[in-house]
């Protein structure tokens, strides 16, 4: 079978695995929205601050809250389907829009930890199943369970405690200098210094993972007979190492590393409220504070299809990573 | 083996197999120095936990002294005293007992629901199981501590809605484990024997295949603990906590504005929390260790 119908089958099959997971969410979203209380009536007459029960209840005939419940989720799929999230009440302006704009910085945060992660973890995870049982092994082990048990936000603000307020290497907040007038590469190392220490305080909790998946898968494959084959045939012990055993052990860490996404953006929401970059888990923050479910709602609605999309990704990578996969 | 029939029979060489393989796991995981020294950081924390009331009796958010007294500077006061004047140590105390409650209560409560999902889904299999496993992906996908800061925000921020809202996103993990157990021992002779006896479902469920399906269960909820605290910590950290309440994460929280100046107000909560989910992970390395030693790769 060539390359191509295997990823177009990939990627049919991952859609129609999604589009029921994708539903239920969105029901669920919709119950939350009506546990949720009081509604958007309530929230609009707190606003104006002069409303009469009557003119409440006529507000709520005319946005059709009085209408049955099963009428109304047909209408919250129907504006849902326009990308119509609502209005946010505690900062006035269309939710999707709200959304759009603090999406791409999470998503920069998110990129790096996880590259970060996966660098690191792998290359220490190699490292220790090359040295399997032996003094650094067990070292690298413990530090790992270590890493493995420190919360997100305090490793953060330890480090602005270091970096920041001690030494002075680094700013300990914001996303970027103001009033410098940066252009061009400075404008980016000045961003970049921002983000390193939020992306390494996201990062550490994946490096441990990593690091003990890729051990563990490591010392799996090490016992395959290919393995066997190639060290018999001559190979250089880091050919072997490279291609014959991380590249298989891959495998298992790629699933890993997609199931992540959706964890590592609520790791982010305490992240970034620890930097205070304006992403958005600091826009969860402020929702979190305003009392706006509506765009609690949203975020949490827009992050699970983001983690839908990035399972798919995933499925198509091992595509490429495997060829056995995919085939049936 | 544990069928009523054979109740009063005396112990089948099968019996006393079972026993010496679970004295067997028990001494692995003693002789294990992780898992020992975990044991070991765990019980003092819940003893400190449990004599909280009696060290420090009274309310730890009350002013007992000058603001902002370093560890160490006054021995009455061993930890120091916050921005308010409050003893840092008594808040320490405390703060543990809301910890391991919500770590407990979450992991209880989300291991019922997993076990009771991957139980069904894996021994009735077919439509049941498709259904059940829908379920788990639905709430796999959606991000876990997001979902949490949303229920407790729609709800109240109790200790015990917190604790409820984790179980809610934590109970996909065992049920994934629980199903695959349950799906391969289903298959076992001596269930097909308990069916051919006449049992239930229940029985069959409970008595044969559970106690078979346990170990990797244990393995995980050790951890499960671990992940509770450091998820109910980011929440109170971010004021997503009854504020009446004193725990680690809204000591971090409130530490935090004061972190030039005073930066053991931030660290030491943080020291607490590290240790109690190192010493769970340790635990859960341990019975891992002990519990499914094919995964002993060294």
């Amino acid at each position: 079978m060539s390359g191509l119908s295997r990823i177009l089958r990939t990627l049919r099959r991952s859609t129609l695995q999604a589009i029921p997971t994708a539903i239920c969410i969105i029901v669920l979203n919709f119950i939350l929205l009506q546990m949720a209380p009081g509604d958007a009536v309530d929230v609009l007459a707190a606003e104006s601050g002069a409303a009469t029960l009557e003119g409440m209840a006529a507000m709520r005939e005319r946005f059709g809250l009085n209408a049955p419940v099963i009428e109304q989720l047909s209408a919250y799929l129907n504006r849902l389907l326009h990308l119509d999230l609502g209005t946010s009440a505690r900062f006035g302006v269309p939710i999707a829009e709200l959304i759009a704009q603090r999406l791409p910085r999470t998503l920069l945060l998110m990129a790096l930890a996880l590259g970060m992660a996966a660098i690191i973890g792998v290359a220490l995870g190699a490292v220790m199943s090359s040295f399997a049982g032996r003094l650094s092994d067990r070292v690298l082990s413990i530090l790992s369970l270590l890493f493995y048990s420190i919360p997100n936000f305090w490793i953060g603000l330890m480090l602005i405690v270091l970096f920041s307020v001690k030494l002075g290497w680094l700013p300990s907040g914001g996303s970027g200098s103001i009033g410098m007038g940066l252009t061009g590469w400075a404008a980016l190392v000045d961003q970049a210094r921002y983000l390193v220490l939020p992306a390494a305080s996201l990062a550490l909790y994946y490096v441990a993972i990593y690091a003990r998946l890729t051990r563990a898968a490591m010392l799996e494959v090490r016992a395959q007979d290919y393995v066997r084959t190639a060290q018999a045939k001559g190979l250089p012990p880091l050919v072997v190492n490279v291609h014959h055993i991380l590249r298989n052990a891959l495998i298992p860490i790629t699933t890993m590393a997609g199931m992540h996404v959706g964890a590592m953006l609520g790791g982010a929401v305490v992240v970034e409220t620890v930097f205070s970059l304006p992403g958005l888990g600091r826009l969860a923050f402020e929702a979190v504070l305003g009392r706006d479910i509506q765009v609690l709602l949203g975020i949490l609605l827009l992050s699970s299809f983001f983690v839908i999309v990035m399972n798919a990704l995933v499925d198509l990578l091992h595509t490429f990573l495997d060829p056995k996969i995919g085939v049936h | 083996m544990r069928l009523p029939f054979f109740r009063n029979e005396p112990p089948t060489p099968y019996d006393m197999a079972a026993a010496n393989l679970s004295n067997r796991e028990l001494r692995l995981f003693l002789t294990n120095p992780n898992a020992v020294v975990g044991l070991g950081i765990l019980a003092s924390v819940a003893l400190l936990a449990l004599l909280a009331p009696a060290l420090y009796p009274g309310d730890p958010l009350s002013v007992v002294a000058e603001p902002f007294l370093w560890p160490g500077q006054d021995w009455a006061y061993p930890l120091g005293t916050d921005a308010l004047g409050r003893d840092v140590m008594a808040g320490a105390l405390h703060g543990a007992r809301i910890s391991l409650y919500v770590g407990l209560a979450a992991t209880i409560v989300g291991f019922g629901i997993g076990l009771l999902v991957g139980a069904s889904a894996g021994y009735f299999g077919g439509r049941t199981d498709a259904a059940l496993v829908k379920l788990i992906e639905v709430f796999q996908t959606l991000p876990n501590f997001v979902l949490v800061v949303v229920i407790v925000a729609v709800l109240e921020p109790t200790p015990t809605v917190v604790a409820v809202a984790i179980a809610i996103v934590s109970w996909p993990t065992i049920a994934r484990l629980a199903r695959a157990e349950f799906r391969s021992i289903r298959e076992r002779d001596y269930v097909t024997a308990a069916h051919s006896l006449g049992c239930g479902s229940i029985h069959i469920m409970g008595r044969e295949i559970l106690p078979n399906a346990l170990p990797p269960l244990i393995v995980t909820s050790s951890i499960m603990v671990a992940s509770a605290i450091l998820m109910e910590s980011g929440l109170s950290f971010m004021g997503l906590s009854d504020s009446n309440i004193i725990s680690w994460g809204s000591m971090i929280g409130a530490g935090r504005e004061f972190i030039r100046t005073a930066w053991y107000l931030t660290a030491l909560p943080g020291i607490a929390i590290v240790l109690t989910v190192l010493a769970l992970n340790m635990i859960g390395d341990g019975l891992n260790d002990a519990l499914n030693p094919r995964t002993q790769n060294d």
